[in-house]
């Protein structure tokens, strides 16, 4: 700028810049000091006019103060600096030659408007910034406040429509909300729920750690825990959930709220305990099955010392025989009202009664005083069959035999419990039923081994465990041998040399039999064989071979007896099948068919421990049998001297009558010379025993046909 | 619907806020009392602060000024707060008209209050965004529409990297600005720092005590620290200096003491 020095235009300059650098320091603008003075500048020219201007107006001094607010100089002191500026320079650089008295006047009068106009700028635009940053905060929450709802929004339509349940309730356990899945889930409405305490919801099923977990929770101590946990509805029904709570801390950490998720298990509950019904509950009866049972006889024998158990273990007498004759339909509602009495047995705490399968079923009871007790439970069972069950309109009769096992807990295994209980039971039943037994371990032994070799059998004759013995049969009237009657021994790898009277009948039991008896056949038909080949000399020798009960009527009988015999090839009358008197009583026509094509075929058929059962002598006449073989109970009364007369008629009558119907008669268990020749005497044909020989290898049987022909 | 008693509020005014207390120490009265109170309680410390916010204004309008001559037309202004006068796109409109300017803030107020400054200005814009998530910015819209990243861009971090903790990673956030811009942009920086201020440090203390009780704490860095914001720039002259000396356009005896509190540095990119 090109002013004229010391002229109008360079004093007001002048004026401007003192202002400015009086006023600078004091405002927040960030222009530098000479742009402000920039800014000063036009304000100090319209001072400088008002001051001389012909008509004195000082709106013009408001103008000014209010631009002092506009150019940033919002602090008081930029007014009071400005106002010292103009009061003592605007005169003397601006003033002119005018009347000092009048341009001192108008400058004060020009002061006051400043001030007046920087006063209403600065509360208006305080005012104005008041107002926009209010609106800004405003519009700001409101943004926020959308989002929020936005984001709630989504919240609550998770908390409302989730299928889980969910609450909220305050430290104290005041429930503060709840979803609708949790209103369903209790049967409440949102206002019932809102009322109660979580307190309020103890439950007689929680878990002892369930409410501890709690008070850990809201004291702070734990952020979240998981129970299983039943909740009474207010219809009466319960309510199962997997709960899991957890704690809300606020911003600072400090604990606020509890959050329950819960998901009803109700349902799945029922049907697990369901299944687990199912699986350890007997379908007919209702009663706990064997699984259930030996569940509880494994706790029972696991409890602490002092604690014992008492086990009845029953077996209804005869059942198979109301199976077999009134059905199975009968025999089930038989075993229903039998479980039901059975039930009403078993009251106490620490008793129960189970069904183990069949007609078996178990009573148990536990505690201190088992001793006592299982005597009284066997009685009380006992008593429960008593009164007659009527079925269908009959009135049956069932009996029982009882098994009773009593002992300390933690010494024995449960299956060794049933075991022994299952043995006694046997005795008892053995014992003629309608009884109960104690448990013997002499007893048990026994049966324990009977036991063992009913399971090693199978394999004993795969393994070659048996072998055979012969006993030669001796003709009375010349001592020549005859033949020699095939006994099976088993070579029991612990027991040693085990007779046939130690598992044959369990080989009977087993049907292990039918295999046992055709190895037994065949092996004897081929020593047959050996001995008519070696011993053409010494007259045809037959083998006598023993049929068994279960033999007997087994279908492949004949067909097996001849495929042997033609393997071998030897002819049929050198065989001799043995069976006993008690297996042909009361033998129909049917069971005695097999018998009849053997013997037609020209195989021996001998009545073996005849006199031993209660013969039936008339019925001799329809047997298909050619030989009688008198029990040895016959012979052992002539060991003495001088023998029982009416034995000897007895025998004597026997022989006549035999001989009269073609049979031939052998007897057993000759063991002296005085026996034999008696025997001969009245009339016997051929006689075995140890007067003559034990059953031995079938060299021996050699040597003694050796001995024979040549003695 | 009900608020759930326990849901947060996210806007608090009865909370100090930083660009507010900023307003205030300018004569504003973008402000409440809440923000005046901390306002003059760190005062008490450094009664010199408005003349420091005043120098960062002027530091700021010189670099502005700066990029303009650069031949920089677009400004991506983070941590702009509340905008008072002398702002950004007043100055680089002014020089050049149809200056594309973005502001960027956290604080929910300051950028509602920036909306209504920028109504009907289409070439400026305020994205509620935060400093410590570049990604968010630079995908934003109103970055989008107006930011061209294959041209320079002037990158304004004016008193605001003083404000992220180092556990917020600052210098992976400023690394990740510089990534994103193209060569010859220019980062326009300002911090606080012990160093310059016109008082012993324990006046400072105090002032850093206030910010910290605000939950807004003031990060007093080194000038080597500073210095490392600028990694990947080269240095414009005069390079990190105090802020009043970054090319002054007066003289620097003409310009209070506070003004030297502090440093501004401009850096270029390769």
């Amino acid at each position: 700028m090109s002013a004229e020095p010391d002229g109008p235009e360079d004093r007001l300059r002048r004026f401007a810049t003192i202002w400015s650098r009086a006023v600078f320091p004091v405002t927040s603008t960030s222009s530098t000091r000479p742009e402000f003075e920039e800014q000063l500048l036009p304000l100090a020219g319209r001072l400088s006019d008002a001051l001389r201007a012909r008509t004195f107006d000082a709106d013009e001094g408001r103008a000014v103060g209010a631009a002092l607010v506009t150019a940033h100089c919002t602090d008081p002191e930029a007014l009071s600096r400005s106002l010292d500026c103009v009061d003592a320079y605007l005169v003397l650089y601006c003033g002119g030659s005018g009347d000092q008295q009048d341009l001192r006047v108008r400058a004060s009068r020009l002061q006051h408007a400043m001030a007046a106009g920087f006063a209403q700028a600065l509360r208006e635009r305080t005012l104005a910034e008041q107002e926009a940053i209010s609106a800004a905060a405003l519009k700001a929450q409101g943004v926020v406040a959308q989002a929020l709802h936005a984001t709630e929004a989504r919240f609550r339509a998770v908390f409302e429509g989730a299928a889980i349940g969910i609450g909220i309730a305050d430290l104290e356990g005041n429930i503060l909300q709840v979803n609708g899945a949790l209103q369903r889930m209790f049967g409440l409405s949102e206002q019932a729920m809102r009322s109660r305490n979580v307190m309020e919801w103890t439950h007689p099923e929680d878990a002892p750690q369930t409410w501890r977990l709690y008070d850990e929770l809201v004291c702070g101590e734990r952020e979240h825990y998981h129970v299983e946990k039943a909740f009474s509805r207010p219809d009466g029904t319960v309510l199962w959930t997997n709960l899991t709570v957890s704690l809300l801390r606020d911003a600072d950490g400090n604990p606020q709220y509890q959050l329950a998720l819960m998901e009803d298990t109700t349902e799945r509950r029922l049907l697990n305990l369901r299944l687990r019904y199912e699986a350890t509950h007997d379908a007919l009866t209702g009663l706990p099955n064997r699984t259930f049972f030996f569940e509880r006889l494994e706790k029972a024998l696991g409890a602490g010392q002092g604690q014992r158990f008492g086990l009845c273990y029953l077996d209804l007498d005869g059942f198979k025989t109301i199976n077999d004759s009134l059905g199975h339909a009968a025999g089930d509602r038989l075993l229903v009202e039998v479980a039901d009495r059975l039930q009403s047995c078993t009251t106490a705490p620490g008793e129960m009664v189970a069904r183990l399968g069949g007609d078996e079923f178990v009573a148990l009871t536990t505690g201190p005083e088992t001793e006592r007790e299982v005597d009284e439970l066997a009685a009380r069972i006992m008593n429960a069959l008593v009164a007659p069950i009527s079925v269908d309109g009959r009135e049956l009769t069932v009996r029982g035999s009882i098994g009773i096992v009593e002992g300390p807990a933690g010494e024995r295994s449960p299956a060794e419990v049933l075991r022994s209980a299952d043995i006694t039971m046997y005795r008892a039943k053995s014992a003629g039923g309608n009884r109960f037994e104690l448990a013997d371990p002499e007893a048990d032994a026994r049966a324990i081994t009977r036991h063992g070799l009913t399971t090693a059998l199978p394999t004993a004759l795969d393994r070659g465990e048996f072998f055979i013995e012969y006993q030669p049969l001796v003709h009375l009237g010349d001592g020549s041998v005859r033949g020699a009657e095939a006994l099976v021994r088993w070579l029991h790898p612990q027991h040693g040399v085990l007779g046939p009277d130690r598992f044959i009948p369990l080989a009977e039991h087993t049907g292990l039999i039918v295999p046992l008896g055709r190895w037994v056949l065949e092996q004897s038909v081929r020593q047959a064989r050996d001995w008519r080949e070696r011993h053409a000399d010494a007259g045809p020798l037959r083998i006598n071979v023993n049929l068994s009960p279960c033999q007997l009527t087994h279908p492949g009988l004949v067909q097996d007896t001849v495929d042997i015999l033609e393997r071998t090839g030897i002819e049929p009358d050198a065989l001799c099948l043995e069976v006993t008197e008690s297996a042909l009583i009361g033998a129909d026509d049917d069971l005695l068919k097999p018998l009849r094509r053997l013997a037609e075929m020209g195989v021996d058929i001998a009545l073996d421990d005849f006199g031993t059962g209660y013969s039936n002598l008339a019925n001799l006449r329809r047997l298909p049998v050619s030989i009688l073989k008198l029990d040895r109970s016959f012979t052992q009364s002539m060991q003495q001297f001088p023998a029982d007369p009416v034995d000897l008629k007895i025998v004597e009558g026997i022989v006549s009558l035999a001989h009269s119907l073609n049979l031939t008669v052998t007897v057993e268990g000759v063991e002296t010379g005085a026996q034999a020749e008696q025997l001969r005497i009245l009339g016997c044909d051929t006689a075995q025993g140890w007067y003559y020989a034990r059953p031995g290898p079938p060299d021996r049987l050699h040597e003694l046909a050796l001995v024979d022909a040549t003695g | 619907m009900e608020r759930p008693a326990w849901a947060p509020r996210s806007i608090d005014i009865s909370v100090p806020s930083v660009s507010r207390i900023y307003d205030y120490y300018l004569g504003g009265s973008h402000n409440f009392e809440v923000d005046r109170e901390a306002a003059r309680k760190a005062m008490e410390f450094l009664p010199g602060l408005p003349k420091i916010m005043q120098a960062n204004r002027a530091v700021m309008r010189r670099a502005v000024r700066f990029a303009v001559d650069e031949g920089i037309t677009q400004f991506l202004d983070i941590g702009s707060g509340i905008p008072t006068f002398g702002n950004v796109h007043e100055v680089a409109q002014e020089a050049s008209p149809g200056a594309h300017v973005v502001y960027v803030d956290h604080d929910p107020v300051a950028v509602a209050h920036s909306q209504a400054v920028l109504a009907g200005n289409d070439a400026a814009d305020v994205v509620a965004a935060d400093l410590r998530k570049p990604q968010e910015i630079l995908a934003s819209p109103q970055v989008q529409r107006l930011i061209d990243l294959n041209r320079p861009v002037a990158l304004l971090l004016v008193a605001v990297l003083h404000f992220v903790e180092d556990a917020d990673d600052p210098y992976g956030a400023v690394a990740e600005l510089r990534d994103a811009l193209a060569p010859g942009s220019l980062l326009v920086l300002t911090h606080a720092s012990y160093e310059g201020i016109p008082l012993p440090p324990e006046r400072a203390e105090g002032t850093v005590a206030v910010y910290k009780d605000i939950r807004n704490p003031l990060i007093m860095r080194s000038r080597e620290e500073i210095a490392r914001f600028f990694e990947g720039y080269d240095m414009v002259e005069p390079g990190l200096v105090p802020m009043a000396a970054w090319r002054p356009d007066t003289a620097p005896e003409d310009e209070d003491p506070h003004a030297f509190s502090g440093f501004a540095g401009v850096g270029r990119t390769a």
